[in-house]
């Protein structure tokens, strides 16, 4: 089945900085519904950056980020945390909040923004930890898990709130094949059963491979994006040598 | 005797000179300066190749390998043709490997030779950065603090019951120790002077007064900055660090309605209370010893104290207590808040958070102090 095509993020003529350090310049893409979308460059290229600024954690220095349209940069500050909270971001190291066990952190958001009970809350936080493998862990704190189980936990917390998109910093850094693996799976997962939009950070090739199917590579030297497109087309027809050597490890 | 490690041999004829590896040249032992070759360049200005001759080498590892690359880095630099003779195996494909590694970029460094006048200007800078971003930060507490009295704030009270906690009852002990010698020191320093005059029952309004009105206070402040105040300051930078900020963030919550505004309440609350325990302890300490080793009545000792410390005292003791919880607590969570995400971030945030708070004590008793006179409390 053909998915309908509709622009859910636009970026225009984007730049980032930090002060007087130029990140990223002149950068455009769309992101289409339902679709799963790789930000790819080597480390210190700006990926984590661009994704801050993707989900409104800091302000561009030019251009534009729209969401079904809507000018986020250019929107006042209550309707941008409307829009964030549409947002589900999982963050690279997790980021679950130590002081709180799995299930409340599960269980903050509904409570912050839900209209639900106690107990339905605690039914949806079940059903969330399930979904990513952790049923029965809602009474362990962060400290108590291993680092798969801590990426899951905080991916539980991103789906609290039912998110249009979910953003993934670097999913599988630090974690070992398997787990990465199962983390991969649950994107795709994602992806095709509840319909999600992704926009996954990542330099890891078998991800890219397995779960993109589009996808900008950020190159840290004309400090641009320098292609664009599904990754497995680009490994086949770019014709630029650094995207071809980044997706083939340099080994073509 | 021993052999040379390096002998030369200079041929006139085709001027190439000959550098022979002698014996062991390895980490473990005693390696000849590459100085002691190039300042044969000296000796021949007219030098056209160099012979690396290693027939007498018996072992070798990286230390030779260091003296060749500067070696031939310099006969490059000079455009002297280099020859090996007899090399061991792979010892030419590790210098060639070395030699060609100068294609790695290494960034440079930006230039920090700032003249007095630049460096004193940037401190000025810095400063009024550091206000703005200060000046901010109050902003943002008030803005959340309003919330939080129309109720507007998200606000967990098991929480809140753990901070009162660690700031209150778990400084005790501290708190104790130190106000009994503070009241100890105080006597006995009142005692030499008083004794002149025989008027040592004085010690009792000396020790009553000084305790109540600003030494409880600071003292308590002072402890609480380095215990509470880094503690703060490393919690919130360990979560800056670890993105669970900015997962508040993303979450539409703030960090300062949900982070900092119960730590400055608990800390307010608890500073009074803690001020009053080490008044108490600090005139029990004077007590102590007035009455056990300067021999003087206790209930004499008693009566005075009361008599001469008045509410007044008391008032001016707890609005510096207040004062000094607010500033604890706020430079705490701004240092934690700010905190770079790199390994020494969390160090230099606790290390700037008590620094800032114990300086800020002091300034702000200087203040109080200057008020007080001023309104004749
Ligand atoms: N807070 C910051 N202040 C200044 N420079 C930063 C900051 N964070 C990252 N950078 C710099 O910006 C560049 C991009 O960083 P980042 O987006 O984290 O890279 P990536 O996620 O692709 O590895 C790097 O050179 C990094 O040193
Ligand atoms: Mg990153």
């Amino acid at each position: 089945m053909d998915m309908p095509v509709k622009p859910f993020i636009e970026v225009r003529n984007l730049d980032l900085n930090y002060d007087d350090y130029m990140v990223m310049r002149n950068l455009n893409f769309t992101v289409n519904k339902g679709e799963t979308f790789i930000i790819m460059g080597g480390s210190g290229c700006g990926k984590s950056t661009l994704l801050k600024v993707l989900i409104g954690l800091k302000e561009p220095k030019n251009g534009q980020v729209l969401y079904n349209g809507e000018d986020f940069w250019a929107a006042d500050y209550r309707r941008q945390q409307e829009m964030m909270r549409g947002f589900g971001v999982l963050y690279q190291s997790g980021a679950l909040w130590s002081s709180l066990t799995v299930g409340e952190n599960v269980a903050l958001p509904l409570q912050l923004y839900s209209s639900l009970g106690v107990s339905q809350i605690r039914d949806l936080v079940e059903l969330k930890l399930s979904l990513v493998g952790l049923e029965g862990c809602a009474d362990l704190y962060p400290g108590e898990l291993s680092g798969g189980m801590r990426k899951r936990a905080g991916l539980a917390r991103a789906l609290a709130l039912d998110p249009d998109i979910i953003f993934f910093d670097e999913p599988s850094a630090g974690l070992d094949p398997i787990s990465a693996k199962m983390l991969d799976d649950l994107i795709i997962q994602l992806r095709e059963d509840l319909g999600s939009t992704i926009v996954v950070v990542t330099h890891e090739l078998a991800s890219i491979f397995a779960v993109g199917n589009n996808a900008i590579f950020l190159d840290d030297q004309s400090k641009t994006m320098t292609a664009s497109g599904d990754p497995k087309y680009l490994l086949d027809n770019s014709r630029d040598p650094k995207v071809i050597q980044f997706l083939t490890r340099g080994r073509r | 005797m021993s052999l040379e490690k390096l002998t030369f041999n200079y041929s006139q004829g085709d001027n190439a000179l000959s550098v022979r590896f002698n014996g062991v040249w390895q980490i473990f032992t005693k390696i000849p300066p590459v100085s002691e070759a190039t300042s044969q360049f000296l000796a021949y200005p007219d030098i056209k190749t160099i012979i690396l001759d290693t027939t007498e080498l018996s072992a070798w590892d990286s230390s030779l390998v260091v003296f060749l690359y500067k070696l031939i880095k310099q006969c490059q630099e000079r455009n002297i043709e280099v020859r090996y003779n007899n090399p061991p195996e792979g010892m030419e494909k590790i210098i060639a490997l070395t030699l060609t590694r100068t294609d790695i970029k290494v960034l440079p460094k930006v230039d920090v030779t700032d003249t007095f006048l630049e460096k004193v200007g940037e401190g000025f800078i810095g400063m009024g950065k550091g206000l703005f971003i200060l000046l901010d930060f109050l902003g943002e507490i008030v803005q959340a603090f309003g919330r939080l009295i129309i109720g507007k704030a998200y606000f967990r009270k098991d929480e809140f019951m753990l901070l009162l906690q660690r700031c209150g009852v778990s400084a005790l002990g501290l708190v104790s120790l130190i106000s009994l010698l503070v009241g100890v020191i105080l006597a006995f320093v009142g005692a030499m002077q008083l004794k002149l005059f025989g008027a040592q029952i004085y010690i009792a309004d000396i020790v009553g007064i000084a305790m109540v009105r600003v030494m409880g206070a600071v003292m308590t402040g002072i402890l609480m900055s380095g215990r509470t105040g880094a503690s703060f300051a490393a919690e919130l930078g360990i979560m800056q660090t670890n993105e669970e900020i900015d997962a508040f963030k993303t979450l539409g919550v703030d960090p300062v309605e949900f982070l900092v505004v119960p730590r400055i309440l608990a800390l307010v609350i608890m500073m009074p209370l803690l001020t009053l325990y080490a008044n108490l302890m600090g005139i029990l300490g004077g007590f102590a010893i007035s009455v056990s080793m300067l021999n003087l009545n206790p209930v004499e000792y008693i009566n005075h104290t009361q008599a001469a410390v008045k509410m007044s005292n008391l008032w001016v003791g707890l609005a510096h207590s207040v004062v000094f919880g607010i500033i604890i607590a706020i430079s705490g969570c701004l240092r934690g808040i700010r905190c770079e995400r790199s390994a020494s971030g969390v160090g230099e945030a606790t290390t700037s958070a008590v620094v800032t708070a114990i300086t800020s004590i002091v300034i702000a008793t200087a203040v109080i102090t200057f008020i007080c006179q001023v309104l004749g409390v």
